[in-house]
């Protein structure tokens, strides 16, 4: 696991600055009110919050007693409230009624909403409409970036998703600027800016106005070069299963704000265990960025290296077994631990992995990355549907086909949709049109001398022959985008080659030697040339919108300092664990350090739930 | 708006008592700065109409509309003015809002050198404030659409009641799209959804793609389904010539079979509910019904009538025959369907029979539309037991395939006759060492190894 780095990897700036910055400031806005008050507290702010502040913090400032919002009546009896809350109208309506039902039971209550990231016009006129802008005061907290860990920075706004891309609104597009602009003011200033992708385009534009507005001052850069991407760039790598061990581990036990709760199963007690994941735990920070396949020789390992040094036990005298004692038990104990949480979490893994027939999966997935025996995978995604095994995973895998494929054939289109509706319910059309309209699932659009061709060979020989040389006009006529992606870009590793999971010889081992992530491949790509030149029919395949800008501070760039060396990516949109291992794995290489910003961490599974439209 | 004329006039005439300060001029030279971006910035509206397909020609033909005011909520920041009590503690708190709850200190001010925070956490309501009253509203009505949009980005004050022409009204809306902030988009949609009849509005805005998907996201927030519902089919009637988008046909046809379908769950609830409770039949006693068949999709409502209605005749509503005809099921999907439902029940003799066709000479042949090892895969998932696995196990083509599986589920039988067939004697001597001391499969390995018709390829 010991990987050596080209040079000397360079030290990452100290981000914790930013949990100090955001607890002053909501120490701050909460001392505007001054007196007892209660904190009401959006679900999903819980656990940000949870990571900068504590609830002594909370009462030290006179907050008496907390709560989550829920969207009932509220029994606080407290002439002060105040909510913490994302800039949501559902959540701004909530609590017009509170205050509303408060004034007509003749209760007299202070309100105070504090909106985070930022507040949105739309929140406020729901504020005015009902009466109360003004009865209830509004602040913001700019509480814009979570570090979850040394090199990943979160958002954490995963509506960021389907916001931006599935609704074409740009509500947050400034809100990452100014996260763009926060850390530009206090890591900065930027060298180069590269980026694709129309979001990440806005963004940069919303950053640059926001960095005109201001005055910047001369410092001493600890960030070089940034990289923005948006999501829909790359679909492909964040719909491939993970095999990484913490993608693994947020793909099966979905890791929440870099924390991650082990049921019983892994535990093998009764209780459950929340366990922060990151680079302060030691045994983890080994395994994170391994193969699956590596983990568990290498807890084993480990664990003989446990037994050898408590056995060392055997045969001390009193004062070494003090020393013993005071200076080595407390840390054994501590790896012992994690250690057996690890290796419980590791059986869990197999145990659900087996089961789900995991290796046919990955084999189908492999598959459709090369290109390779369409058929045989159309029918896997067919039986999936058909035995009605996960909704989720059905929607993953057809996804996949349809991008690789550049569409499905439109006979394949209607018979695997009805059969979906058939199995999981026809209210998936919604989900259906979500999915289309991001181009994830779309039906290939026939040429027409093909079709003729298609029904006259079809007539002459059976059913499943006519479906293998549809399969081959068709591709004839249209090259598949990502096909073409990958020849360019050489994503997929010829097969017949035997790849060394242990020493990884390029990013492709996140995906067991399979396929290079897309989005890391350009980063990688742009950073070699230290530019977009060169790389004009991968972007026109990408439906451009990529750019690049040298930053103002020019005399900064000649002076090679160990910032150069340090790179800042931001994914709009959300990342994966996946291909934040590539990213490390390609700064050792290479002799960077990435910092992956994320509006979120995402996985397949959130990604297809943020587009499911049977909920509505 | 009439009740906040009282705060409003305390407000502004104690405003006077301010004098010139720098920040007024600060306050001037960004204006300048503002309007010169303006300009330049109208230039290039001129001349790149044709840029990007979100900023489209304005038209210029609409007549002005009457507008409502959208500054109420200026007026209300007034009420805020208590902001400043502490220099000034003869205004009377008329309103009971929170103290300071604007303010211009940032905390930003904490880490000197860091910008970031106090432009954008603190709203400075300041500058404006500050101004006499006549004065300032001078200045709120010489601001460009674009100067509003900058300001309202900044989230300073602004009043978007004086922008009353059409004309003015799609410039803020052309310039928010501009800015790509998607906040503003919405503000100024509210405004335009307040002052414009929604004929105009939605005419305007069929051109206008990202601020109509901003339209449409707000109304959807604001559940005005009313409204949402009159756009889009607006729209669709403005699509339909050029896509056909979700209301295919085909689309209509699903929704035709699902309304079909809950005819029929409504039948066999209530009927399979009577029964129930009757305790007559004996299926639904020994395994009671878990849940309504109610709004569950199709695959579950068969696997439902393959489980306590199979054998109906295909008359019955619950027939499982009969739902696959009327819902045109594919074969696969049906078998598979059946599979586990009677696999469930272990009702192996219905499997027999399900994968049993006779050919014309009469015999007999297992055959399936999914892979006999998929099938084994859910045989085996339903606890099958060992002599039922193995039946299907044997109906594996793929030898590999065929005798991994028999190694897995322990089908002794198979691998011993699989390598028999290889003619493989040190397979089959390893595999000797798997099977249990003394068993009849030891015996048959060793008969076989004995016995001399065999010519062993190793």
């Amino acid at each position: 696991m010991a990987h050596s780095g080209r040079r000397d990897s360079p030290e990452l700036p100290d981000f914790s600055l930013l949990k100090r910055l955001a607890r002053d400031q909501l120490i701050y806005l909460l001392e505007q009110l001054p007196g007892k008050k209660d904190l009401f507290i959006e679900a999903d702010l819980m656990s940000p919050l949870d990571r900068i502040a504590n609830v002594s913090t909370l009462k030290q400032h006179e907050v008496d007693k907390l709560y989550k919002v829920e969207y009932k009546p509220i029994i606080s009896t407290s002439d002060q409230v105040c909510f913490l809350i994302r800039p949501r109208i559902q959540t701004v309506k909530w609590i017009c009624d509170v205050a509303n039902a408060d004034k007509a039971a003749g209760k007299f209550r202070r309100y105070k909403i504090i909106f985070t990231p930022q507040k949105f016009y739309a929140c406020e006129a729901v504020l005015e409409e009902q009466g109360l802008f003004g009865d209830v005061t509004t602040d913001e907290w700019a509480f814009y970036l979570l570090p979850l860990d040394d090199d990943i920075i979160s958002l954490e706004l995963p509506e960021f998703f389907r916001d931006n891309f599935l609704a074409g609104d740009q509500r947050w597009v400034r809100t990452v600027g100014s996260a763009l602009h926060l850390l530009h003011s206090i890591y900065g200033p930027f060298s180069k800016i590269y980026g694709i992708g129309r979001c990440a385009k806005m963004a940069y534009e919303s950053w640059k106005e926001q960095v005109e507005e201001g005055d910047t001052k001369a410092r001493q850069a600890e960030i070089g070069n940034a990289f923005l991407i948006d999501r829909d760039v790359d679909y492909i790598t964040p719909l491939c299963s993970q095999v990484v061990y913490e993608g693994l581990v947020d793909d099966i036990f979905r890791i929440k704000c870099g924390c991650v709760e082990f049921g019983h199963d892994v535990t093998s007690s009764d209780k459950s265990v929340k366990v922060m994941l990151n680079s302060q735990d030691k045994v983890f920070s080994e395994i994170r960025n391994e193969h699956f396949s590596n983990v568990f020789s290498f807890l084993s390992q480990k664990a003989r290296n446990l037994q050898t040094a408590y056995d060392k036990r055997r045969g001390m005298d009193i004062k070494q077994m003090k020393t013993f004692v005071s200076e080595e038990l407390k840390g054994l104990k501590q790896e012992h631990r994690l250690l057996s949480l690890h290796i419980g979490a590791c059986e869990s893994i197999m145990k659900k992995k087996t089961k789900q027939d995991f290796q046919e999966l990955l084999k189908t997935e492999h598959s459709l990355l090369e290109g390779f025996e369409i058929r045989e995978c159309i029918s896997f995604i067919e039986e999936h549907i058909n035995r009605q095994v996960s909704m989720i995973e059905s929607l993953r895998l057809l996804c996949l086909l349809s991008i690789t494929e550049n569409g499905l054939l439109p006979k394949d289109f209607r018979a695997l949709k009805a059969q979906y509706l058939q199995s999981y319910g026809v209210d998936h059309l919604l989900t259906f049109a979500n999915l289309r309209q991001l181009g994830l699932l779309v039906e290939q659009q026939p040429g027409e001398t093909l079709t003729v061709m298609e029904s006259k060979v079809g007539k002459l020989v059976n059913d499943k022959t006519a479906g293998k040389l549809t399969d081959a006009f068709s591709s004839l006529a249209k090259k598949s985008h990502f096909r073409a992606l990958s020849r360019k870009l050489n994503l997929v590793p010829k097969s017949d080659e035997e790849y060394d999971l242990r020493v990884p010889r390029d990013m492709a081992y996140i995906f067991s030697g399979a396929y290079i992530p897309l989005s890391c491949k350009l980063i990688e790509q742009v950073l070699e040339r230290d530019s977009w030149t060169g790389l004009e029919e991968v972007t026109k395949l990408l439906n451009g919108h990529e750019f690049a800008f040298t930053g103002s501070n020019g005399a900064d760039l000649r002076a090679k300092s160990d910032a150069q060396r340090i790179i800042l990516v931001m994914f709009l949109g959300g990342c994966t664990f996946s291909e934040i291992s590539a990213l490390r794995f390609l700064g050792r290489e290479r002799g960077y350090k990435f910092i992956v910003v994320t509006t979120a961490i995402t996985n397949s599974s959130r990604l297809i739930e943020a587009l499911l439209g049977n909920k509505v | 708006m009439m009740k906040n004329k009282p705060d409003e006039e305390d407000y502004w005439n104690s405003s006077k008592f301010k004098a010139f300060t720098f920040d007024d001029e600060d306050d001037e030279f960004s204006r300048l700065k503002e309007s010169k971006q303006a300009v330049n910035s109208i230039r290039s509206l001129v001349e790149e109409e044709d840029d990007e397909d979100e900023v489209e020609k304005v038209s210029w033909s609409g007549e002005p509309v009457g507008s409502i005011s959208w500054s109420v909520r200026e007026t209300a920041a007034s009420n805020q003015k208590t902001q400043r009590e502490h220099a000034f503690p003869k205004i009377n708190a008329s309103s009971p809002s929170v103290s300071r709850s604007h303010s211009g200190y940032s905390l930003s001010s904490l880490f000197k050198g860091e910008s970031a925070l106090s432009e954008s956490s603190v709203k400075l309501y300041a500058p404006e404030l500050r101004k006499p009253k006549s004065e300032s509203k001078d200045y709120i009505s010489d601001w460009s659409p674009e100067e509003t949009i900058h300001r309202m980005q900044q989230g300073k004050v602004v009043s978007l009641e004086r922008f009353r022409s059409l004309q003015d009204k799609l410039l803020l809306l052309d310039f928010s799209v501009r800015a790509h902030d998607g906040n503003i988009i919405t503000a100024v949609l509210i405004h335009l959804k307040r002052t414009l009849s929604k004929e105009v509005l939605f005419r305007e805005l069929e051109s206008r793609q990202t601020a109509l998907r901003h339209f449409i996201h707000y109304l959807t927030e604001i559940r005005d389904h009313r409204l949402l519902l009159e756009l889009l089919s607006k729209r669709r009637d403005f699509l339909k010539s050029c896509l056909n988008l979700p209301f295919s046909p085909e689309e209509s046809a699903h929704v035709q079979d699902h309304y079909t379908l809950l005819e029929r769950q409504i039948i066999i609830e209530a009927t399979d509910r009577l029964a129930e409770h009757a305790g007559k039949v004996e299926i639904f006693q020994k395994f009671p019904r878990r849940a309504s068949i109610l709004n569950m999709p199709l695959i579950t409502t068969l696997y439902y009538c393959c489980f306590y209605h199979y054998n109906e005749p295909e008359g019955t509503y619950s027939s499982p025959l009969n739902i696959r005809h009327t819902f045109r099921i594919s074969e696969k999907q049906y078998f598979v369907t059946v599979l586990a439902a009677r696999a469930k029940l272990k009702a192996w003799s219905d499997l027999d029979a399900l994968f049993t066709s006779r050919n014309w000479l009469g015999f007999t042949k297992k055959k399936s539309p999914l892979s006999f090892h998929r099938v084994v895969d859910i045989l085996q998932k339903n606890s099958a037991p060992t002599q039922v696995l193995q039946e299907y196990v044997g109906l594996v083509d793929d030898a590999d395939l065929r005798i991994g599986l028999a190694q897995k589920h322990k089908c002794h039988d198979i691998v011993i006759n699989t390598y028999r067939d290889l003619k493989d004697r040190q397979l089959l001597l390893g595999y000797r060492g798997k099977v249990e001391r003394g068993s009849a499969e030891e015996r048959k390995i060793n008969d076989l190894l004995d016995s001399p018709h065999i010519r062993w390829k190793n």
